[in-house]
Protein backbone atom coordinates (compact mmCIF):
# COMPACT_ATOMS: atom_id res chain seq x y z
CA UNK A 1 0.00 0.00 0.00
CA UNK A 2 3.25 2.30 0.74
CA UNK A 3 2.72 3.56 -3.22
CA UNK A 4 -0.68 4.86 -2.26
CA UNK A 5 0.57 7.10 0.69
CA UNK A 6 2.37 9.93 -0.99
CA UNK A 7 0.98 13.17 -0.27
CA UNK A 8 2.22 14.85 -3.19
CA UNK A 9 -0.08 16.83 -5.58
CA UNK A 10 -1.08 13.98 -8.36
CA UNK A 11 -2.65 15.06 -12.00
CA UNK A 12 -6.58 14.54 -11.21
CA UNK A 13 -6.92 10.29 -12.63
CA UNK A 14 -10.46 9.33 -13.94
CA UNK A 15 -12.58 7.56 -11.53
CA UNK A 16 -12.27 4.41 -13.16
CA UNK A 17 -8.33 4.32 -13.82
CA UNK A 18 -5.84 1.34 -13.38
CA UNK A 19 -4.79 1.77 -10.39
CA UNK A 20 -8.77 2.42 -8.75
CA UNK A 21 -9.71 -0.59 -10.89
CA UNK A 22 -7.11 -2.65 -9.03
CA UNK A 23 -8.19 -1.45 -5.60
CA UNK A 24 -10.69 -3.62 -6.09
CA UNK A 25 -9.72 -6.55 -8.24
CA UNK A 26 -7.17 -7.40 -6.26
CA UNK A 27 -8.57 -7.94 -2.54
CA UNK A 28 -10.24 -10.83 -4.97
CA UNK A 29 -7.18 -12.75 -6.20
CA UNK A 30 -3.72 -11.62 -5.03
CA UNK A 31 -4.15 -9.25 -1.63
CA UNK A 32 -7.37 -11.55 -0.21
CA UNK A 33 -7.99 -10.58 3.19
CA UNK A 34 -8.96 -13.67 4.12
CA UNK A 35 -6.32 -15.99 2.71
CA UNK A 36 -2.95 -13.42 2.47
CA UNK A 37 -4.02 -10.69 5.13
CA UNK A 38 -5.31 -13.45 7.31
CA UNK A 39 -8.16 -11.06 8.70
CA UNK A 40 -11.68 -11.86 9.59
CA UNK A 41 -10.65 -15.20 10.59
CA UNK A 42 -12.72 -15.22 13.66
CA UNK A 43 -15.74 -14.54 11.28
CA UNK A 44 -14.96 -16.90 8.80
CA UNK A 45 -14.88 -19.65 11.29
CA UNK A 46 -18.33 -18.84 13.09
CA UNK A 47 -20.73 -18.37 10.33
CA UNK A 48 -19.69 -20.34 7.13
CA UNK A 49 -21.79 -23.63 8.05
CA UNK A 50 -24.82 -22.75 5.28
CA UNK A 51 -23.98 -20.78 2.31
CA UNK A 52 -26.98 -17.91 3.31
CA UNK A 53 -25.46 -16.83 6.12
CA UNK A 54 -22.31 -16.25 4.05
CA UNK A 55 -23.72 -14.15 1.64
CA UNK A 56 -25.83 -12.10 4.40
CA UNK A 57 -22.67 -11.80 5.78
CA UNK A 58 -20.78 -10.50 2.97
CA UNK A 59 -23.07 -7.78 1.72
CA UNK A 60 -23.09 -6.56 5.64
CA UNK A 61 -19.20 -6.12 5.39
CA UNK A 62 -19.74 -4.71 2.07
CA UNK A 63 -21.74 -2.00 3.13
CA UNK A 64 -20.21 -1.19 6.70
CA UNK A 65 -16.82 -1.38 4.89
CA UNK A 66 -17.47 1.07 2.19
CA UNK A 67 -19.29 3.72 4.12
CA UNK A 68 -16.71 3.41 6.80
CA UNK A 69 -13.79 3.17 4.57
CA UNK A 70 -15.82 7.04 3.12
CA UNK A 71 -15.95 8.21 6.84
CA UNK A 72 -12.75 7.29 7.94
CA UNK A 73 -11.15 9.05 5.02
CA UNK A 74 -13.27 12.24 5.09
CA UNK A 75 -12.10 12.42 8.44
CA UNK A 76 -8.36 11.55 8.27
CA UNK A 77 -6.80 14.97 8.21
CA UNK A 78 -9.09 15.54 11.97
CA UNK A 79 -8.42 13.00 13.34
CA UNK A 80 -5.49 12.58 16.05
CA UNK A 81 -3.01 10.13 15.54
CA UNK A 82 -3.19 9.43 19.07
CA UNK A 83 -6.86 7.76 19.72
CA UNK A 84 -7.33 6.81 16.02
CA UNK A 85 -8.26 3.48 16.58
CA UNK A 86 -10.92 4.76 19.08
CA UNK A 87 -12.16 6.66 16.60
CA UNK A 88 -12.47 4.31 14.02
CA UNK A 89 -13.77 2.17 16.34
CA UNK A 90 -16.70 4.23 17.59
CA UNK A 91 -17.35 4.95 13.59
CA UNK A 92 -17.93 1.59 12.82
CA UNK A 93 -19.98 0.73 16.01
CA UNK A 94 -22.22 3.52 14.98
CA UNK A 95 -22.38 2.94 11.63
CA UNK A 96 -23.50 -0.42 12.61
CA UNK A 97 -26.11 0.65 15.11
CA UNK A 98 -28.05 3.20 12.83
CA UNK A 99 -27.61 0.55 10.02
CA UNK A 100 -29.20 -2.22 12.82
CA UNK A 101 -31.70 0.02 14.34
CA UNK A 102 -33.11 1.15 10.66
CA UNK A 103 -33.81 -2.14 9.81
CA UNK A 104 -35.47 -3.10 12.96
CA UNK A 105 -38.10 -0.18 12.24
CA UNK A 106 -38.28 -0.28 8.55
CA UNK A 107 -37.66 -3.97 8.07
CA UNK A 108 -37.66 -6.28 11.04
CA UNK A 109 -37.55 -9.36 8.96
CA UNK A 110 -34.34 -8.96 7.86
CA UNK A 111 -32.74 -7.17 11.21
CA UNK A 112 -33.32 -10.53 12.81
CA UNK A 113 -31.71 -12.68 9.94
CA UNK A 114 -28.60 -9.72 10.70
CA UNK A 115 -29.03 -10.17 14.77
CA UNK A 116 -25.83 -12.21 15.12
CA UNK A 117 -24.15 -10.57 12.79
CA UNK A 118 -24.26 -7.28 13.88
CA UNK A 119 -21.72 -7.96 17.01
CA UNK A 120 -19.25 -9.71 14.35
CA UNK A 121 -19.11 -6.78 12.00
CA UNK A 122 -18.26 -4.49 14.56
CA UNK A 123 -15.59 -6.76 15.71
CA UNK A 124 -14.63 -7.68 12.42
CA UNK A 125 -10.74 -7.29 11.90
CA UNK A 126 -10.99 -6.52 8.36
CA UNK A 127 -12.77 -3.35 8.87
CA UNK A 128 -10.47 -1.67 11.37
CA UNK A 129 -7.30 -3.22 9.49
CA UNK A 130 -8.49 -1.35 6.13
CA UNK A 131 -9.33 1.64 8.08
CA UNK A 132 -6.12 1.71 9.42
CA UNK A 133 -4.41 0.52 6.69
CA UNK A 134 -5.86 2.11 3.83
CA UNK A 135 -8.26 4.79 4.89
CA UNK A 136 -6.32 6.34 6.98
CA UNK A 137 -4.12 7.27 4.32
CA UNK A 138 -5.96 7.97 1.32
CA UNK A 139 -8.50 9.82 -0.67
CA UNK A 140 -12.29 9.22 -0.31
CA UNK A 141 -12.94 7.97 -3.18
CA UNK A 142 -9.94 5.16 -4.06
CA UNK A 143 -11.21 3.95 -0.08
CA UNK A 144 -14.32 3.90 -0.91
CA UNK A 145 -12.87 1.33 -3.97
CA UNK A 146 -11.03 -0.55 -1.35
CA UNK A 147 -13.88 -1.10 0.73
CA UNK A 148 -16.02 -2.57 -2.07
CA UNK A 149 -12.72 -4.80 -3.46
CA UNK A 150 -11.93 -5.86 0.42
CA UNK A 151 -15.71 -6.59 0.90
CA UNK A 152 -16.32 -8.48 -1.90
CA UNK A 153 -12.91 -10.63 -1.62
CA UNK A 154 -14.39 -11.36 1.71
CA UNK A 155 -18.15 -12.65 0.83
CA UNK A 156 -15.98 -14.50 -1.87
CA UNK A 157 -14.15 -16.82 0.56
CA UNK A 158 -17.12 -17.02 3.03
CA UNK A 159 -19.32 -18.44 0.47
CA UNK A 160 -16.70 -20.82 -0.89
CA UNK A 161 -15.47 -21.85 2.91
CA UNK A 162 -19.73 -22.33 3.13
CA UNK A 163 -19.94 -23.93 0.36
CA UNK A 164 -18.09 -27.09 0.98
CA UNK A 165 -19.27 -27.35 4.88
CA UNK A 166 -22.87 -26.77 3.88
CA UNK A 167 -22.85 -29.45 1.10
CA UNK A 168 -20.94 -32.12 3.08
CA UNK A 169 -21.92 -31.28 6.72
CA UNK A 170 -25.53 -31.01 6.10
CA UNK A 171 -25.99 -32.30 2.87
CA UNK A 172 -27.97 -29.08 1.64
CA UNK A 173 -26.73 -26.22 -0.53
CA UNK A 174 -28.48 -22.44 0.53
CA UNK A 175 -31.13 -24.58 2.29
CA UNK A 176 -32.17 -27.18 -0.68
CA UNK A 177 -31.60 -30.62 -0.44
CA UNK A 178 -28.75 -31.50 -2.81
CA UNK A 179 -27.59 -35.40 -1.32
CA UNK A 180 -31.20 -36.10 -0.24
CA UNK A 181 -33.04 -36.30 2.66
CA UNK A 182 -31.74 -37.94 6.15
CA UNK A 183 -34.44 -37.59 8.16
CA UNK A 184 -35.08 -40.83 10.10
CA UNK A 185 -37.81 -42.60 8.05
CA UNK A 186 -38.09 -40.48 5.03
CA UNK A 187 -34.88 -40.85 3.81
CA UNK A 188 -34.21 -40.54 -0.28
CA UNK A 189 -31.41 -39.94 -1.84
CA UNK A 190 -27.99 -40.65 -1.19
CA UNK A 191 -28.81 -41.25 2.47
CA UNK A 192 -30.49 -44.36 1.71
CA UNK A 193 -27.54 -45.80 0.52
CA UNK A 194 -25.79 -45.67 4.04
CA UNK A 195 -24.13 -42.12 3.02
CA UNK A 196 -23.53 -40.07 6.50
CA UNK A 197 -23.37 -36.39 6.84
CA UNK A 198 -19.68 -35.48 8.27
CA UNK A 199 -20.30 -33.43 11.34
CA UNK A 200 -16.63 -32.31 12.03
CA UNK A 201 -17.91 -30.31 8.83
CA UNK A 202 -19.97 -28.52 10.90
CA UNK A 203 -17.63 -27.66 13.71
CA UNK A 204 -15.60 -24.23 13.72
CA UNK A 205 -12.10 -26.52 13.07
CA UNK A 206 -13.25 -27.59 9.53
CA UNK A 207 -13.25 -24.14 8.63
CA UNK A 208 -9.77 -23.36 9.61
CA UNK A 209 -8.80 -26.48 7.42
CA UNK A 210 -11.07 -25.33 4.48
CA UNK A 211 -9.17 -21.97 4.86
CA UNK A 212 -5.72 -23.22 5.51
CA UNK A 213 -6.39 -25.72 2.38
CA UNK A 214 -7.02 -22.52 0.12
CA UNK A 215 -3.98 -20.61 1.42
CA UNK A 216 -2.43 -23.84 0.36
CA UNK A 217 -3.69 -23.74 -3.53
CA UNK A 218 -3.09 -20.17 -4.24
CA UNK A 219 0.19 -19.98 -2.41
CA UNK A 220 1.53 -23.12 -4.66
CA UNK A 221 0.39 -21.63 -7.74
CA UNK A 222 1.21 -18.30 -7.27
CA UNK A 223 4.90 -18.56 -5.85
CA UNK A 224 4.86 -14.79 -5.35
CA UNK A 225 2.56 -15.04 -2.85
CA UNK A 226 4.97 -16.57 -0.42
CA UNK A 227 7.12 -15.32 2.28
CA UNK A 228 10.65 -16.04 2.44
CA UNK A 229 11.77 -16.61 6.14
CA UNK B 1 -3.92 29.02 11.88
CA UNK B 2 -2.25 26.16 12.63
CA UNK B 3 -3.59 23.85 15.35
CA UNK B 4 -1.10 21.25 17.13
CA UNK B 5 -2.81 18.25 16.06
CA UNK B 6 -0.79 16.37 18.66
CA UNK B 7 -1.67 18.24 21.78
CA UNK B 8 -3.53 17.03 24.37
CA UNK B 9 -6.44 19.88 23.98
CA UNK B 10 -6.83 18.82 20.26
CA UNK B 11 -7.05 15.22 21.18
CA UNK B 12 -9.41 15.90 24.39
CA UNK B 13 -11.13 18.47 22.23
CA UNK B 14 -11.92 15.97 19.58
CA UNK B 15 -12.87 13.06 21.52
CA UNK B 16 -15.36 15.00 23.30
CA UNK B 17 -16.83 16.32 19.70
CA UNK B 18 -16.84 13.22 18.41
CA UNK B 19 -18.83 11.53 21.37
CA UNK B 20 -21.18 14.52 21.65
CA UNK B 21 -22.12 14.24 17.79
CA UNK B 22 -22.20 10.24 17.81
CA UNK B 23 -24.39 9.91 20.62
CA UNK B 24 -26.72 12.75 19.90
CA UNK B 25 -27.16 11.09 16.32
CA UNK B 26 -27.82 7.74 17.82
CA UNK B 27 -29.78 9.00 20.81
CA UNK B 28 -32.42 10.99 18.01
CA UNK B 29 -32.62 7.86 15.95
CA UNK B 30 -33.63 5.00 18.83
CA UNK B 31 -35.81 7.68 19.84
CA UNK B 32 -37.29 8.41 16.95
CA UNK B 33 -37.48 4.93 15.75
CA UNK B 34 -39.14 3.36 18.73
CA UNK B 35 -42.33 3.46 18.64
CA UNK B 36 -41.92 1.88 15.14
CA UNK B 37 -39.74 -0.98 16.64
CA UNK B 38 -42.66 -1.44 19.59
CA UNK B 39 -44.96 -2.02 17.07
CA UNK B 40 -43.11 -4.57 14.90
CA UNK B 41 -42.42 -6.42 18.51
CA UNK B 42 -46.06 -6.32 19.09
CA UNK B 43 -46.84 -7.94 15.65
CA UNK B 44 -43.61 -10.21 16.19
CA UNK B 45 -44.92 -11.41 19.48
CA UNK B 46 -48.54 -12.75 17.83
CA UNK B 47 -46.38 -13.94 15.07
CA UNK B 48 -44.61 -16.36 17.27
CA UNK B 49 -48.07 -17.64 19.38
CA UNK B 50 -49.70 -18.27 15.88
CA UNK B 51 -46.55 -19.88 14.48
CA UNK B 52 -46.81 -22.39 17.62
CA UNK B 53 -50.45 -23.32 16.44
CA UNK B 54 -49.33 -24.00 12.83
CA UNK B 55 -47.36 -23.92 9.86
CA UNK B 56 -47.68 -19.83 9.09
CA UNK B 57 -45.17 -20.16 6.61
CA UNK B 58 -47.02 -23.02 4.31
CA UNK B 59 -50.13 -20.99 5.15
CA UNK B 60 -48.34 -17.64 4.15
CA UNK B 61 -48.80 -15.38 6.96
CA UNK B 62 -46.21 -12.92 8.11
CA UNK B 63 -45.96 -9.80 9.56
CA UNK B 64 -48.40 -8.23 7.06
CA UNK B 65 -51.38 -10.23 8.11
CA UNK B 66 -50.55 -11.72 11.14
CA UNK B 67 -52.93 -9.27 13.28
CA UNK B 68 -56.38 -10.08 11.05
CA UNK B 69 -55.17 -14.08 11.81
CA UNK B 70 -54.73 -13.66 15.06
CA UNK B 71 -57.86 -12.32 15.76
CA UNK B 72 -59.48 -14.99 13.77
CA UNK B 73 -58.05 -17.32 16.65
CA UNK B 74 -57.38 -15.99 19.75
CA UNK B 75 -59.32 -13.08 22.30
CA UNK B 76 -57.33 -11.99 24.10
CA UNK B 77 -59.98 -11.13 26.98
CA UNK B 78 -59.79 -15.24 27.02
CA UNK B 79 -56.38 -15.07 27.72
CA UNK B 80 -55.89 -16.47 31.67
CA UNK B 81 -52.94 -15.21 34.17
CA UNK B 82 -51.72 -17.72 36.58
CA UNK B 83 -49.63 -17.53 39.66
CA UNK B 84 -46.73 -19.50 40.65
CA UNK B 85 -49.31 -22.52 41.60
CA UNK B 86 -51.12 -22.74 38.58
CA UNK B 87 -54.19 -20.99 39.80
CA UNK B 88 -56.19 -18.36 37.59
CA UNK B 89 -55.39 -14.95 38.89
CA UNK B 90 -57.49 -11.81 38.85
CA UNK B 91 -55.13 -10.18 37.07
CA UNK B 92 -51.65 -8.91 36.36
CA UNK B 93 -49.79 -8.53 39.09
CA UNK B 94 -46.87 -5.89 39.90
CA UNK B 95 -43.80 -6.67 42.18
CA UNK B 96 -45.46 -5.92 45.22
CA UNK B 97 -48.49 -8.24 44.69
CA UNK B 98 -51.05 -5.77 43.96
CA UNK B 99 -53.05 -5.74 40.84
CA UNK B 100 -52.58 -3.84 38.25
CA UNK B 101 -54.35 -2.79 34.74
CA UNK B 102 -53.14 -4.59 31.67
CA UNK B 103 -53.83 -8.20 29.54
CA UNK B 104 -52.12 -11.44 29.45
CA UNK B 105 -50.37 -10.18 26.17
CA UNK B 106 -48.61 -7.09 27.90
CA UNK B 107 -46.99 -10.16 30.05
CA UNK B 108 -43.11 -9.99 29.70
CA UNK B 109 -42.50 -13.27 30.84
CA UNK B 110 -38.87 -12.37 30.56
CA UNK B 111 -38.83 -10.19 33.11
CA UNK B 112 -41.08 -11.95 35.73
CA UNK B 113 -38.74 -14.37 35.94
CA UNK B 114 -35.39 -11.80 35.77
CA UNK B 115 -36.85 -9.57 38.45
CA UNK B 116 -34.97 -9.92 41.54
CA UNK B 117 -37.52 -8.00 43.70
CA UNK B 118 -40.38 -9.62 42.75
CA UNK B 119 -41.04 -12.62 44.80
CA UNK B 120 -42.40 -15.93 43.10
CA UNK B 121 -45.87 -16.12 44.50
CA UNK B 122 -45.75 -12.66 42.35
CA UNK B 123 -45.04 -13.70 38.57
CA UNK B 124 -47.75 -13.81 36.03
CA UNK B 125 -47.54 -16.86 34.02
CA UNK B 126 -49.46 -16.23 30.97
CA UNK B 127 -52.28 -18.77 28.62
CA UNK B 128 -53.40 -18.21 25.70
CA UNK B 129 -56.79 -19.87 24.14
CA UNK B 130 -56.93 -20.47 20.87
CA UNK B 131 -59.88 -21.81 19.11
CA UNK B 132 -58.97 -23.32 15.60
CA UNK B 133 -61.74 -25.51 13.78
CA UNK B 134 -64.09 -26.02 16.89
CA UNK B 135 -60.84 -27.16 19.24
CA UNK B 136 -59.71 -25.63 21.68
CA UNK B 137 -55.42 -25.60 22.33
CA UNK B 138 -53.47 -23.63 24.91
CA UNK B 139 -50.54 -21.99 23.84
CA UNK B 140 -47.68 -21.00 26.40
CA UNK B 141 -44.63 -18.64 26.57
CA UNK B 142 -41.29 -19.80 27.39
CA UNK B 143 -37.95 -18.08 27.88
CA UNK B 144 -34.35 -18.86 28.67
CA UNK B 145 -31.26 -18.67 27.79
CA UNK B 146 -28.87 -20.05 25.03
CA UNK B 147 -25.36 -19.99 24.05
CA UNK B 148 -25.25 -16.49 23.30
CA UNK B 149 -27.73 -14.40 24.60
CA UNK B 150 -31.81 -14.85 25.43
CA UNK B 151 -33.79 -17.83 23.53
CA UNK B 152 -37.53 -17.78 23.87
CA UNK B 153 -40.64 -19.88 22.46
CA UNK B 154 -44.33 -20.66 22.23
CA UNK B 155 -45.41 -24.48 22.98
CA UNK B 156 -49.12 -25.30 22.11
CA UNK B 157 -50.79 -27.60 23.58
CA UNK B 158 -53.98 -29.89 21.77
CA UNK B 159 -56.97 -30.10 23.57
CA UNK B 160 -56.54 -33.45 25.99
CA UNK B 161 -54.11 -30.66 27.80
CA UNK B 162 -51.41 -32.93 27.80
CA UNK B 163 -49.76 -33.34 23.94
CA UNK B 164 -47.72 -30.90 22.53
CA UNK B 165 -49.28 -29.79 19.39
CA UNK B 166 -46.74 -27.44 17.90
CA UNK B 167 -44.00 -25.31 19.30
CA UNK B 168 -41.92 -22.27 17.83
CA UNK B 169 -39.05 -20.98 19.26
CA UNK B 170 -36.87 -17.68 18.63
CA UNK B 171 -33.06 -16.49 19.55
CA UNK B 172 -31.63 -13.15 20.14
CA UNK B 173 -28.00 -13.87 18.74
CA UNK B 174 -27.27 -18.14 18.79
CA UNK B 175 -24.73 -19.36 16.23
CA UNK B 176 -25.82 -18.94 12.67
CA UNK B 177 -26.10 -22.71 11.27
CA UNK B 178 -25.26 -24.12 14.66
CA UNK B 179 -27.86 -23.21 17.85
CA UNK B 180 -29.74 -20.56 15.69
CA UNK B 181 -31.42 -23.92 14.20
CA UNK B 182 -33.89 -24.56 16.64
CA UNK B 183 -36.28 -21.98 15.07
CA UNK B 184 -36.41 -24.63 12.46
CA UNK B 185 -39.44 -26.78 10.96
CA UNK B 186 -37.19 -29.79 11.72
CA UNK B 187 -36.29 -28.88 15.28
CA UNK B 188 -39.83 -27.96 16.16
CA UNK B 189 -41.23 -31.14 14.76
CA UNK B 190 -39.02 -33.00 16.83
CA UNK B 191 -41.27 -31.89 20.03
CA UNK B 192 -44.98 -32.01 18.06
CA UNK B 193 -46.29 -35.49 19.97
CA UNK B 194 -44.48 -34.80 22.99
CA UNK B 195 -47.17 -35.15 26.39
CA UNK B 196 -46.01 -33.16 29.62
CA UNK B 197 -47.72 -34.88 32.09
CA UNK B 198 -48.33 -38.93 32.90
CA UNK B 199 -51.32 -40.40 33.35
CA UNK B 200 -51.31 -39.04 37.29
CA UNK B 201 -50.89 -35.49 36.11
CA UNK B 202 -47.12 -35.77 37.04
CA UNK B 203 -45.08 -33.38 35.06
CA UNK B 204 -42.59 -35.36 32.66
CA UNK B 205 -38.92 -33.62 32.54
CA UNK B 206 -37.70 -32.97 28.86
CA UNK B 207 -34.35 -34.41 27.93
CA UNK B 208 -32.89 -32.98 24.40
CA UNK B 209 -30.74 -36.26 23.79
CA UNK B 210 -27.34 -36.51 21.11
CA UNK B 211 -27.95 -40.52 20.55
CA UNK B 212 -30.88 -40.11 17.92
CA UNK B 213 -33.62 -41.87 20.32
CA UNK B 214 -35.91 -38.39 20.31
CA UNK B 215 -38.63 -39.93 17.80
CA UNK B 216 -38.44 -43.24 20.02
CA UNK B 217 -38.84 -42.70 23.35
CA UNK B 218 -41.32 -40.44 25.31
CA UNK B 219 -40.21 -37.12 26.69
CA UNK B 220 -36.99 -37.43 24.51
CA UNK B 221 -36.27 -34.78 22.07
CA UNK B 222 -33.35 -34.99 19.82
CA UNK B 223 -30.57 -31.84 19.67
CA UNK B 224 -29.17 -30.27 17.02
CA UNK B 225 -25.71 -31.28 16.11
CA UNK B 226 -23.18 -28.51 16.82
CA UNK B 227 -25.52 -26.37 19.00
CA UNK B 228 -25.54 -27.99 22.22
CA UNK B 229 -25.69 -25.67 24.41
CA UNK B 230 -28.37 -23.83 22.94
CA UNK B 231 -30.59 -27.22 22.40
CA UNK B 232 -29.79 -28.04 26.25
CA UNK B 233 -31.17 -24.13 26.94
CA UNK B 234 -34.64 -25.12 25.03
CA UNK B 235 -34.66 -27.99 27.61
CA UNK B 236 -33.99 -26.32 30.50
CA UNK B 237 -36.61 -23.04 29.16
CA UNK B 238 -39.40 -25.95 28.57
CA UNK B 239 -38.94 -27.56 32.01
CA UNK B 240 -38.95 -24.45 34.03
CA UNK B 241 -41.80 -22.98 32.72
CA UNK B 242 -44.12 -25.93 31.43
CA UNK B 243 -43.84 -27.12 35.10
CA UNK B 244 -46.57 -24.66 36.42
CA UNK B 245 -49.12 -24.75 33.77
CA UNK B 246 -49.31 -28.67 34.62
CA UNK B 247 -51.11 -28.24 37.81
CA UNK B 248 -53.29 -25.92 36.28
CA UNK B 249 -54.25 -28.35 33.28
CA UNK B 250 -54.82 -30.93 36.19
CA UNK B 251 -57.24 -28.68 38.30
CA UNK B 252 -58.86 -28.64 34.95
CA UNK B 253 -59.15 -32.10 34.36
CA UNK B 254 -60.89 -32.54 37.85
CA UNK B 255 -63.92 -30.25 36.96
Amino acid sequence: MAELTGKTKEPKEPLFSKKNRKLVTEPLTDNNPVTIQVLGICSALAITVQVEQGVVMGLSVIFVLVLGNLIVSLLRKMIPSRIRIIVQLVVVASLVIVVNETLKAYMPDVSEKLSVFVGLIITNCIIMGRFEAFAMANKPWPSVMDGIGNGLGYAGLLIIVAFFRELFGSGTLYGYEIFGSAIPGEEWGLYTMGYTNNNLMILPPMALIIVGIIIWVQRSRNKALVEDH
Amino acid sequence: MAINKDGNGYTFGFAIVLVIVVGTILTLLAKGLEPLQDRNEEVKKKLDILSAMMDVEALGIDRSNAEEEFDKYLNIKDALVLDANGNITDGIKDVNGSVIEGTAFNVDIRKEIKNKNREEKNRNYPLFIAKKDGKISYIIPIVGKGLWGPIWGNICIDDDMNTIKGASFGHKGETPGLGAEINKRFFINRWIGEKISDTNGVFLKFEVVKDGSGPFKESKVDGITGGTITSKGVEEMANRCLRVYVSYFNSMKKN
